[in-house]
């Protein structure tokens, strides 16, 4: 088996082990991203230098027995809208293609902490706006299992990286559905935790009461680790929670007995493609097998999640994104007169046209007049949709859905309709309107030979019981 | 003419004496070099984030206790979105719709004396801006982002003043509750008390309100006043010659004695309030307002009743000695101390305020030391020291803070107790001025000056001269 193919947990147990060097394994990396990155984009940077530099001194507090945990020596790719210190965090965005932070995000701080070498930035939708990563200024990144394909989005660039072995496992982050709908449609593991459960400090804002960064993975005992890694009580995130069963890896077990499953009608009905469907509930049937209950029921409000995520999100991106405006950093226009010129050439040139489309859209639905009508209307309803929720939780341990209706669209089919994309979110928006975590495990592929994704969605703080019942599964699976 | 009444609001802001900013860690100290005080967060950087500094928060609630407000127990932060370079992220953080206080009020005096009340709309927490310096060298603008960040309240009246008299009337009472608080010093001069003046003219006797200009740029009590009364009479000639008032925010210069437009209602920006996301809702427990209550200081107006009743000084005195808590908190630790309270009241009304005035510094920058001045009245007291030396002391105490004894020792400003050498100098000086003692036996009560002054000048200045007085005409 080459390095590069292993998880996280294999490779660092071979470091500890001394069957494989920091070194060895940072270069097996870089040489496998020298040789598909090409094809597939997943890298807007790659941290060559700094990679190989960070792998003596890693090696050397693993030597010392100063590093033990399984993430130690271990490179990991991370989504570009994480502030990373001395290297460009572009967003995927013309505005930001010259930004390099002063400052590194929580989660990778938390990271190289526990000794993983951050291998290089990945792609992404301009400000993680879209569901294929299409719109980037870097150009699309494509599925490795289908290079005429996209790889979803917005962490399409984690998503691919993984899938096609050039990094050991990434970070993404997840709006609407930017972690699970690219781990399902790439076959990897991706997983959203709880809101608040993984600082936000350095992550690029786009919906700020939605984000969340999680990890993306080769199997679950890598999400379990890497998510125990990232997460942790911030005082500089405000909405950062305090939790104390943060031990994730705890809840890597094969037990799913008595496992109360809903399956909810709406989600498996109009819209949704028969082959992703018969791959996600045989493998429900899996779970059901190893002694989980299965009951079908109602889940209330799924066609008003959209509406309203895309309201909530793009309020909130329009004023996120305000400060991208050439005064202090990242792109100005060159030729402009005066300072409101300056504004507008910069925010023209600097921004593609979702995220235009979106400050747009946001900054209707506040202003005023409208506000009520819709920024209010859509958290009534998130208020709503998480109280659904809440009644399917007094009554099941989990939610089971597919990640997404259909598997990877082909290249471009995508932006020529805007809601037909949005659309494409219905199965992972909630989760993010509601806060809850939610996980998507590999569950084979349609007649393509396309991944398919099956998701487990689950109260606040349960991403235990979600590892438990994805471990099971994939372990079945081997 | 018809008779006019005016109406008035206020828009107070408040820099508030917190050594942090509200969303950060970096100092608020004021002077300091361009961008020294910042750090991503008050620079707008992307992905940092804002908690807020509860010192902010309670700052706040102690002000709208002390302005008799109703205290949100859920409250929330919102963003109020406008474009400009000083503003680091494009929106401030500020409170729309629930604000930290409501619905209080604070008793003025008006024109006659008599008592009335001010309503207090709302008082909300929000954030300070940037600020720009115009290089005309290099036609640029740079950007200070020091003061970006710096806790701000925001104190709305309801439209309850009538004159310009009650405006500094209800500004000063304000300046002190505050001020007693700790919360903020409330320099206008500094800005760290900014005064926006909403006025509108009616006819005597209307119960409707005329339309409303805002006036901005006020930065004194002075300014204020011409402000109001220009606005007022601006407002009249314009109903009187047929016209109507526009509503519009206006920019007051003082130098001039005039204002002019900025802009008028219709290029109101949309800020597009609304909630934070970044910040979680502010929650008041009964705890924490009880806290806050508990460390309440006395306020002014019962300060200045119990000095009434328990010191025996002049309410003249006592008017001056608490327009500053800190000059009040020096009187009551130096009176502690077993100093005369008119004595140290004398010093705090002539030399202190003398000095204050000729530097140009505040009440509240005082920096004597009630030890140091109770050392000077009974240094004064036991006549260690006459009054022309006694100033000098003081002087040095107010500028070095030095001890009175010290200094005087070291400058040889203590009054020689020795009787035999006084009275060596009183003889020496009568011999040598004998067209002096001639003129005094010839009734010229004054001559005996000259006599004076020659043994102050023998005693280097260190005698008493009433002493002197005495031993002289006793040997004429």
């Amino acid at each position: 088996m080459e390095i590069f193919e292993m998880t996280a947990a294999t490779l660092s147990g071979k470091i500890r082990d001394k069957e494989v060097s920091v070194t060895e394994a940072v270069d097996s990396i870089l040489g496998r991203i020298n040789e598909k990155d090409k094809e597939y984009n997943c890298y807007i940077t790659v941290c060559e230098d700094k990679a190989r530099a960070d792998a003596k001194q890693i090696q050397d507090k693993i030597s010392s027995g100063e590093l033990t945990g399984p993430l130690a020596g271990v490179p990991v790719a991370i989504k570009d809208n994480m502030c990373t210190e001395g290297i460009l965090t572009s967003c995927a965005s013309r505005i930001l293609s010259n930004f390099v932070p002063v400052y590194s995000s929580d989660a990778v701080l938390r990271l190289q902490a526990a000794g993983a070498i951050v291998i290089g930035k990945t792609n992404m939708d301009e400000f993680a706006m879209g569901s294929t990563t299409e719109t980037s200024w870097y150009g699309p990144t494509k599925n490795p299992a289908d290079a005429t394909r996209v790889p979803g989005g917005s962490s399409g660039g984690s998503a691919a990286a993984v899938a096609a072995h050039e990094c050991i496992c990434a970070l993404g982050s997840d709006t609407g559905g930017s972690i699970r709908q690219p781990a399902s449609y790439c076959g990897v593991v991706g997983m959203k935790p709880t809101y608040g459960t993984v600082s936000r400090y350095g992550l690029i804002a786009y919906g700020s009461s939605l984000d969340q960064i999680g990890p993306i993975t080769k199997d679950v005992t890598d999400c379990a680790n890497l998510l125990e890694v990232i997460s942790g009580h911030d005082p500089k995130d405000s909405t950062s929670l305090k939790r104390d069963d943060l031990d994730f890896s705890s809840a890597l077990t094969q037990d799913v007995k008595g496992l109360k499953i809903g399956i909810p009608r709406t989600y498996f009905g109009e819209g949704l493609d028969e082959d992703v469907k018969e791959k996600v509930l045989s493998a429900a049937k899996e779970l059901e097998k190893a002694g989980a209950v299965l009951e079908e029921f109602d889940l209330d409000l799924v066609d008003y999640a959209i509406p309203a995520y895309y309201t909530i999100a793009s309020a909130e991106a329009s004023s996120n994104l305000e400060r991208f405006d050439g005064v202090k950093y990242g792109f100005r226009a060159e030729e402009f007169k005066g300072l409101h010129d300056m504004y507008k050439k910069t925010r023209s040139l600097g921004f593609g046209s979702e995220v235009k489309r979106r400050i747009m859209l946001g900054s209707f639905v506040l202003s005023s007049g409208y506000y009520d009508a819709y920024y209010l209307k859509a958290l009534k309803v998130k208020a709503l949709i998480k109280k659904a929720f809440d009644e399917a939780f007094a009554k099941y341990d989990m939610i089971l859905a597919p990640a997404a209706p259909t598997t990877a669209p082909v290249l471009g089919e995508s932006l020529s309709d805007p809601i037909k994309m949005y659309l494409g979110d219905i199965y992972t928006i909630s989760v993010n309107l509601a806060g809850l975590p939610g996980i998507s495990v590999p569950c084979g592929s349609d007649s393509k030979n396309l991944p398919v994704g099956m998701q487990l969605i689950g109260d606040c703080y349960s991403e235990k019981k979600l590892i438990r019942a994805a471990y099971t599964y994939e372990q079945m699976m081997k | 003419m018809r008779e006019y009444e005016t109406v008035i609001g206020l828009e107070v802001h408040v820099e508030l004496a917190t050594k942090t900013k509200i969303f950060c860690s970096c100092s608020t100290a004021f002077g300091a070099a361009p961008n020294m005080h910042t750090c991503p967060v008050c620079t707008g950087m992307p992905g940092s984030l804002p908690v807020l500094n509860k010192q902010v928060l309670e700052y706040a609630i102690a002000v709208g206790l002390a302005t008799n407000c109703d205290i949100t127990r859920y409250g929330k932060f919102d963003r109020k979105n406008y474009f400009y370079p000083d503003n680091p992220q494009n929106y401030q953080i500020s409170q729309l719709y629930l604000p930290i206080c409501r619905n209080g009020k604070v008793e003025i005096s008006d024109d006659e004396g008599n008592k009335k009340f001010v309503g207090i709309h709302e008082i909300h927490m929000e954030e300070d801006a940037g600020k720009l310096n115009h290089d005309d060298w290099d036609d640029a603008s740079l950007v200070d982002y020091n003061r970006s960040g710096v806790p701000l309240i925001e104190i709305v009246s309801e439209p309850d003043m009538r004159s310009a008299t009650e405006v500094i009337n209800y500004l000063e009472k304000l300046r002190m509750l505050i001020q007693y608080l700790g919360a903020s010093d409330c320099k206008l001069q500094e800005g760290s008390m900014r005064a926006d003046v909403n006025l509108s003219v009616r006819e005597k006797g209307s119960d409707t309100f005329g339309t409303r200009t805002e006036m901005k740029n006020l930065n004194s009590f002075t300014a204020i006043s011409h402000a109001i009364e220009g606005e007022r009479e601006r407002q009249i000639d314009i109903l009187e010659s047929g016209g109507q008032v526009v509503q519009e925010t206006r920019r007051w210069d003082d130098v001039k004695g005039e204002s002019y437009a900025m802009r008028s209602k219709e290029d109101a920006q949309d800020y597009r309030y609304f909630p934070d996301p970044d910040l979680v809702p502010v929650v008041v427990s009964e705890e924490m307002i009880d806290e806050i209550k508990a460390k309440e200081p006395e306020f002014r107006d019962a300060k200045m009743e119990r000095y009434r009743s328990e010191f025996g000084i002049p309410d003249y005195d006592i008017e001056i000695i608490t327009s500053a808590k800190h000059m009040a908190d020096l009187f009551e630790e130096t009176v502690k101390l077993g100093a005369d309270p008119k004595k140290v009241s004398n010093w705090l009304m002539g030399e202190t305020m003398r000095l204050l005035k000729e530097k140009g510094q505040d009440a509240q920058d005082v920096k004597l030391s009630p030890v140091h001045l109770a050392k000077l009245v009974s240094m004064t007291e036991e006549r260690q020291l006459n009054n022309i030396n006694a100033k000098k002391v003081f002087e040095a105490m107010f500028e070095e803070g030095v001890s009175p004894l010290e200094y005087a020792t070291e400058h040889d400003l203590i009054t020689v107790q020795d009787t035999g050498a006084l009275t060596a100098a009183v003889e020496a000086a009568i011999a040598a001025c004998p067209k002096a003692v001639e003129d005094y036996h010839a009734g010229k009560e004054k001559a005996i000056g000259a006599i004076v002054g020659q043994v102050m000048k023998a005693m280097k200045g260190q005698a008493d001269p009433g002493e002197v007085n005495r031993l002289i005409k006793e040997r004429l």
